[in-house]
């Protein structure tokens, strides 16, 4: 029988502990590179709506996990991606990209970008905006893909493609995060919670 | 059908599930309803671009990139390798940062207070970029095995944690490499939560002799492979599968 010669993807380890030390240094006690990674997600001359996004991640017992780091990876407030395949260009400094990590004594994380534009999705329809997030920390095994919604795109949140394939309408609001003002400024709150009651759902992508 | 090449499913087999009791802090970490699974979109397609404009000079040197008044205590070594995707196509210009503990088993963090000293030498972190054919090295010295608390007596095998980025957000992937040879890898309760003996040799980074600076620095080859991806499907033919 001839054999199919494909590699196996490389197995996932959790980040333990002390995954500051690698990804946000300063975090963990120490200043070594000049500049950090993913601080900020939309540079200076990114178009659009100036938010903040904050929340829990939150375990099975009801804890907020103190030692958590979220990456966001999102599109501009036009709907385009900073990378070569994706149609149309972004502002100058803007990657889309950022990682935060949770405040050690409190678990309260949060970020700074611009609200992102409905993105293409799959024949011809059209995702609402959302950014896409992944949770990694000691304890998690692999990480954990979920996607942040606003909750003042209600009409565009109803046609979305993905929160309508999840077939527990109970389970969407999950992935919707609340607006409000803080000094003039959005503030939307997504709290994540990993296991037990109003669950996040989490997607394999 | 057009639209954007997808990347292979997961092969979640290949990795540990969100449930393992053995690694204890997994139990209220870990998800109960079942992901869903999501046909990619853009979304998923793509992800963050680095380049060298990101990265200092000694990112990728650990022996020199925080060294105070000379270099660190421990064993000089060379990891290597080159990150491949499951087409065993090379990942060119991709991202990886390491981090790992110093030669006695301390970590250069504040939340660490293991009874080893912290090496003033030592940051413990490192960044590069695969070069065009997907090669990759760092330069540091072997981390220490070190106690943990999951059982009374728990120690981790020497391990160095790697991130590495690909070119799509699905890509993504936080992993640890371990030390062909090291008598704990088969005790290890993180390492037992992956599926079987295969995914542990992938993660054992092996001694290669060929690639030792003599009188110098030892090495060890790490091959990385990310998910692969579909050819682009044109006018339902499948182009290069």
């Amino acid at each position: 029988m001839q054999r199919l010669d494909y590699l196996r993807e490389t197995p996932s380890q959790t980040a333990g502990p002390y995954v500051h030390i690698g990804l946000a240094p300063g975090a963990a006690g120490f200043d070594i590179y000049d500049e950090e990674l993913g601080r900020d997600i939309a540079g200076p001359n990114a178009l659009g709506e100036c938010i903040r996004v904050e929340g829990l991640v939150i375990d099975g017992t009801g804890s907020p996990i103190k030692d958590v780091m979220l990456e966001a990876w999102q599109a501009n407030a036009a709907g385009h991606y900073a990378h070569p395949e994706s149609k149309g260009t972004v502002e100058d400094g803007f990657r889309g990209w950022g990682r935060v990590i949770t405040d050690f004594e409190t678990g309260e994380w949060g970020f700074d970008t611009i609200k992102p534009g409905p993105v293409p999705g799959r024949n011809g329809t059209v995702q609402a905006p959302h950014i896409n997030l992944w949770i990694v920390a000691r304890g998690i095994n692999i990480g954990l893909n979920t996607r942040a919604y606003f909750d003042d795109e209600a009409d565009a949140n109803a046609k979305d493609p993905v929160l309508n394939l999840i077939e527990w309408e109970i389970r969407r609001p999950t992935l919707i995060a609340r607006r409000s003002d803080r000094d003039g400024k959005p503030v939307y709150r997504f709290d994540i919670r990993i296991q037990g009651d109003n669950e996040t759902v989490f997607f394999d992508i | 059908m057009t639209g954007p090449a997808e990347y292979f499913q997961r092969d979640r087999n290949r990795h540990p599930a969100a449930y393992t009791p053995g690694y204890k802090t997994s139990v209220a970490r870990s998800p109960r309803l079942p992901l869903i699974s999501l046909e990619q979109t853009r979304s998923e397609i793509t992800g963050p671009v680095f380049g060298h404009g990101d990265l200092g000079e000694l990112d990728h040197d650990l022996i020199r990139n925080y060294a105070k008044d000379g270099d660190p205590i421990g064993e000089r070594i060379i990891v290597h390798g080159r990150v491949l995707d499951e087409n065993a196509r090379p990942v060119p210009n991709t991202l990886i940062e390491i981090w790992q503990a110093n030669a006695g088993g301390r970590y250069r963090h504040k939340k660490d207070t293991y009874l080893a000293p912290v090496d003033p030498n030592f940051g413990g972190c490192g960044r590069t970029l695969s070069d065009e054919n997907g090669n990759y090295f760092f330069r540091t010295v072997k981390p220490g095995a070190y106690p943990w608390r999951n059982y009374v007596n728990s120690w981790r095998p020497a391990h160095i944690h790697l991130s590495v980025f690909g070119s799509a957000f699905s890509q993504r992937l936080i992993t640890q490499l371990y030390f062909e040879g090291d008598p704990l890898i088969p005790l290890c309760p993180i390492i037992q939560t992956l599926p079987d003996q295969d995914a542990v040799g992938q993660l054992t980074a092996k001694l290669d002799m060929n690639a030792t600076i003599p009188l110098d620095s030892i090495a060890y080859r790490f091959d990385i492979v990310l998910r692969g991806r579909r050819s682009t499907m044109f006018e339902n033919r499948l182009e290069g599968n």
